[in-house]
């Protein structure tokens, strides 16, 4: 899959992306991050009713040879999570916007999402990280 | 240390071309994946790989005393090999704990190669120049070298075509002296994921000729570069235990599953030989074993928890791409090592069942009849 960072998504220096319909995000990872993961293996995400907050770990990706956190762009609790990328993770890696989402979350705090970074500057913040 | 400080691999400048990712690893810039660890692992299992292995250390010893030397420093018995053979072992300490794991290949009994891990290389060949004497130079010789690990079921096909004479009548574990693309090279029928496989040992100014050769010969027979991801998924799979994660200087072989490189009836004497021979007649408290999990996987460092207590520890997991499972080598009390007993691993605050299993996770299927 070629390098992709959708303009319509808000994004995290963690490398998260959230998409907001009303108060409901929908929260996955993004290209860049699954790219560096490399073939993601395993996935652990919170059942729907729990809480999760704005820069916190709310679950983890795993590839063949790493343990990363996922953290949360925004508190809220979740809605739903995603069983399908649960029984194959491997999704992530061919597909991290559409059928690769994670959990969706009911926003608590909609300021919280001025926090968050647009395509250009969250590309422009892997750039200058990488130098 | 900072990444202006990393070494390079005589390979570097190919593997930055054939866009592999490179990362620190032993003090080196080395390449972790290419197409992608599960892609390079998996073309090593059905058809062949590359790695650039030339991080690992060369300790070359010459002179009338050398094999001799050597057995006074390793614990297997390497005097007792046959010119043109190789071995696994490692070497100790006097407590008995692992200083390196090593793979001595025996020329002759005047003249031996110590292949040594990059992260060690220092401490080993200090270690090892304390018993040069008259009769056996001692040399740490890594910067000539290259290494070229080629790996998987059709490496042999591969390996015949750039090499001379031809060695692939050797068997397992044993060398020849020849030519790879018209350079001096040590041919050796050795390597680390389980697969049939060569390693070849050729002049650092000759890597990228014999490398790039392999890769366009290579292409009919689908063979891939394989980056140190791959490398240790595929010897996790094997339960080859890796130094700095399951073994170490506070580990000892029994324990480790390695009393197989002790030979403590061999005539010399070498550093930790009292301590393991203590070791072996008391037993083992803790053991080195395969683990599999249901759900979860476990990682190094994470606690093994028998009856609710810590009781070990995980030193390497992983999803083993080829058994398609949660594996691992963790440490656990010797009354739960056998296969068959279960034990708990904690993970990020959950605690896991695991299963001790029989080694190692995968077999190479048998040929098929007619195949």
């Amino acid at each position: 899959m070629e390098k992709h960072h959708p303009e319509n998504l808000s994004y995290t220096k963690e490398h998260e992306w959230c998409r907001v319909d009303g108060d409901v995000a929908t929260i996955g990872i993004t290209w860049h991050a699954q790219d560096s993961l490399g073939d993601i293996v395993y996935c652990e995400l919170p059942d729907a009713g729990e809480d999760v907050s704005a820069g916190q770990a709310f679950g983890v990706v795993e590839s063949v040879k790493a343990v990363s956190d996922l953290y949360s762009p925004l508190t809220g609790t979740v809605t739903e999570r995603n069983d399908a990328i649960i029984e194959s993770p491997e999704g992530l890696n061919d597909d991290p916007y559409d059928d690769g989402w994670l959990i969706k979350v009911k926003i608590k705090d909609t300021s919280e999402l001025d926090q968050l970074m647009t395509k250009q500057d969250y590309e422009k913040f892997i750039e200058e990280s990488a130098e | 240390m900072s990444d202006t400080e990393l070494r390079r691999t005589p390979l570097h400048a190919v593997h930055r071309q054939l866009g592999g990712r490179m990362v620190p690893f032993a003090g080196y810039e080395m390449p972790v994946q290419y197409s992608g660890v599960v892609d390079e692992h998996r073309t090593v299992r059905s058809a062949v790989g590359l790695f650039d292995v030339s991080h690992m250390g060369e300790v070359e010893f010459r002179g009338p005393g050398a094999s001799e030397t050597v057995d006074r420093i390793v614990t297997n018995h390497v005097s007792r090999l046959d010119d043109g053979q190789a071995c696994y072992t490692v070497m100790c300490k006097e407590d008995g704990g692992i200083l390196d794991d090593l793979v001595v290949y025996k020329y002759s009994s005047e003249r031996v190669l110590i292949c040594v891990n990059a992260a060690n290389r220092q401490k080993d060949v200090q270690w090892m120049k304390a018993f040069a004497s008259a009769e056996c130079a001692i040399e740490d010789t890594s910067e000539t070298w290259a290494q070229i690990a080629v790996q998987g079921p059709k490496a042999a096909e591969l390996v015949a075509q750039v090499t001379s004479p031809d060695p692939t009548g050797l068997s397992s574990y044993r060398f020849i002296e020849g030519s790879a693309e018209g350079a001096p090279a040590l041919l050796a029928r050795t390597g680390y994921t389980g697969e049939d496989g060569f390693e070849l040992y050729v002049p650092a100014e000759r890597a990228e000729t014999v490398w790039g050769s392999l890769i366009e010969r290579g292409a009919p027979l689908g063979v891939k570069p394989a980056g140190l991801g791959a490398r240790d998924s595929l010897r996790l799979e094997m339960c080859f235990p890796l130094y700095g994660n399951d073994i170490d200087e506070t580990t000892q072989p029994y324990e480790a599953g390695l009393g197989w490189v002790v030979k403590l009836k061999k005539p010399a004497e070498y550093p930790g030989k009292e301590a393991l021979r203590t070791a072996k007649a008391e037993g083992s408290r803790r053991k080195l074993v395969p683990l599999e999990l249901e759900t979860g996987i476990a990682r190094g460092g994470y606690p093994v928890v028998v009856d609710g207590q810590p009781a070990g520890r995980v030193t390497s997991g992983t999803k083993g791409p080829s058994v398609g499972r949660s594996i691992a080598l963790a440490y656990v009390p010797a009354t739960h090592s056998a296969a068959g007993s279960q034990v708990e691993i904690e993970i990020r605050g959950t605690v896991r069942p695991a299963r001790v299993v029989e080694r190692p996770f995968y077999r190479r299927p048998k040929p098929s009849v007619g195949a």
